[in-house]
């Protein structure tokens, strides 16, 4: 990188898909870097790289953040998740199994990040609009959907999980809760 | 985009920040990153060293004091948005704050990070003047108290001393009968405000206008209030004809700026249009 500047590692311990990992990093790289080029884990993409596109979105506490716009040693302590940890092939995420009877996608790319987005915005909005879903979803970019089919996707997902069978959103977000209280994330 | 190369180092308390900084006049603070980090990967700013103050925990959170609603430097977007007290007593700043990026983005930006930026487009800036809110914070002088009108300079400076830490964000709660509003015209592509106007406003009971706050932001360099307009408004009776006489004294305190997305004029037309939208908006 031709600078001379500090690349004196530091220790990061992060706990991802429920796994804890430690390992020494550059402070400069990226969380998504990390996930992927340290970890393998590949499922977050890149799309541009600007905080714009939400391909490299997954959860860091339990909330959506774009993970080409944190640092891995802003993790430090924090419990993440990727769409590897979201949910299973035998047992999908609602919004996973949205996306699959919805046709909620064509190419793909961008699916991982609109799908975590979509995960945090039924945190916050359990039951929510077809506008609030839009909104919801303005931190993410598809270019193949025109977005109809990834709103009823979520809106499946919205009612699978208030439904009473709330099994698979259990099964599919624990974890998310173990490293909470190791970092100030969230308070009100 | 790999950012240039830095020491980190995260802290626990502001007096450990405050130190930090003294040590290293390049280091800059780091809260949630949505203003700075942008900025490191495209390598418009390099500094040499973070100091990560997201752990300090009494910098987080909403408390109501005395006529006041105070907000930890580091509280978010999201936080605030949806905090039941925000809401309430300040609306025009859950209004605004929920309209900042987007959902990830919220997560991530906090308040402090935000004005301290002191980013010309910003939302907050102009609902901070609307509100009288005063940036309290710490300084290697001690204790530092700045109201929003005057603490915007221009893009990215304010009047915060060098190597301090705002802590956080005093707003006046608006007398009982007023209403505030948010009023936006988002960048197509950005979603940063072209034009925002904050407004509180209360009237009397013949309708007349006797509270009239109104800050503006996104038009030029900086944020600013509409002195102008608000003098313009006072006294004055709810009619349609009233209100855009006064909106058309909106633009006189601000320096309109201009790019390829909107001229000057464009810009001053906006902010017109828009502080009469925001009254028309306000009246009970």
């Amino acid at each position: 990188m031709g600078d001379l500047r500090s690349s004196v590692q530091v220790p990061v311990t992060v706990l991802v898909n429920g796994r804890s990992y430690t390992v020494d990093v550059e402070p400069r790289l990226l969380l998504v870097h990390l996930l992927r080029d340290v970890l393998g884990l590949t499922g977050t993409h890149i799309g541009c790289d600007t905080s714009q596109c939400g391909a490299c979105t997954v959860l860091v506490d339990g909330k959506a953040v774009k993970s080409c716009t944190m640092l891995a040693v802003q993790a430090d302590g924090c419990s993440v998740t990727t769409i590897e940890g979201i949910g299973s092939v035998e047992n999908l995420h609602p919004v996973q199994e949205g996306f699959w009877e919805k046709h909620g996608l064509q190419c793909g790319f961008c699916t991982p990040g609109v799908i975590m987005a979509a995960a945090d915005l039924l945190r916050q909005h359990p039951n929510p609009t077809d506008e609030e879903i839009r909104e919801g979803l303005e931190g993410v970019i598809c270019r193949c959907t025109g977005y109809q089919n990834i709103v009823r996707a979520v809106r499946y997902a919205a009612e699978r999980m208030q439904s009473a069978d709330g099994e698979v959103e259990v099964a599919a977000t624990a974890g998310l809760d173990r490293g909470e209280g190791s970092q100030g994330g969230a308070t009100s | 985009m790999i950012p240039s190369a830095f020491t980190y180092e995260r802290v626990h308390t502001v007096d450990e920040a405050l130190a930090s900084l003294a040590a290293n006049p390049e280091a800059k603070l780091i809260a949630g990153g949505h203003s700075l980090l942008p900025l490191m990967k495209m390598r418009l700013a390099a500094p040499a060293a973070l100091v990560d103050i997201q752990a300090i925990r009494n910098l987080h959170g909403v408390r109501e004091v005395d006529g006041q609603v105070v907000i930890g430097a580091l509280t978010t977007h999201a936080e605030i948005s949806a905090h039941p007290v925000v809401r309430s007593l300040l609306p025009a700043l859950a209004e605004a704050a929920a309209q900042i990026g987007d959902l990830q983005v919220r997560n991530r930006g906090t308040i402090g990070g935000n004005l301290a930026h002191a980013d010309p487009s910003s939302d907050l800036p102009a609902v901070a003047l609307a509100y009288n809110a005063t940036l309290r914070g710490l300084s290697p002088a001690g204790e530092f108290a700045l109201p929003a009108d005057g603490f915007f300079l221009g893009p990215l400076t304010t009047a915060m001393p060098e190597g301090a830490v705002l802590t956080e964000i005093a707003f006046d709660v608006p007398p009982a009968g007023t209403q505030s509003v948010y009023q936006k015209v988002p960048h197509p592509a950005s979603g940063y405000a072209v034009v925002g106007v904050a407004a509180v406003i209360g009237t009397d009971e013949n309708g007349c206008f006797n509270y009239v706050r109104i800050g503006v932001t996104g038009a030029g360099d900086v944020a600013y209030r509409a002195v102008a307009a608000e003098a313009a408004l006072m006294g004055q009776p709810p009619t349609d004809e009233a209100i855009q006489a006064a909106a058309g004294h909106a633009a006189e305190d601000g320096v309109m700026g201009e790019d390829l997305y909107a001229s000057a004029d464009y810009r001053a037309h906006l902010v017109q249009v828009h502080t009469a939208r925001a009254i028309r908006r306000a009246l009970p």
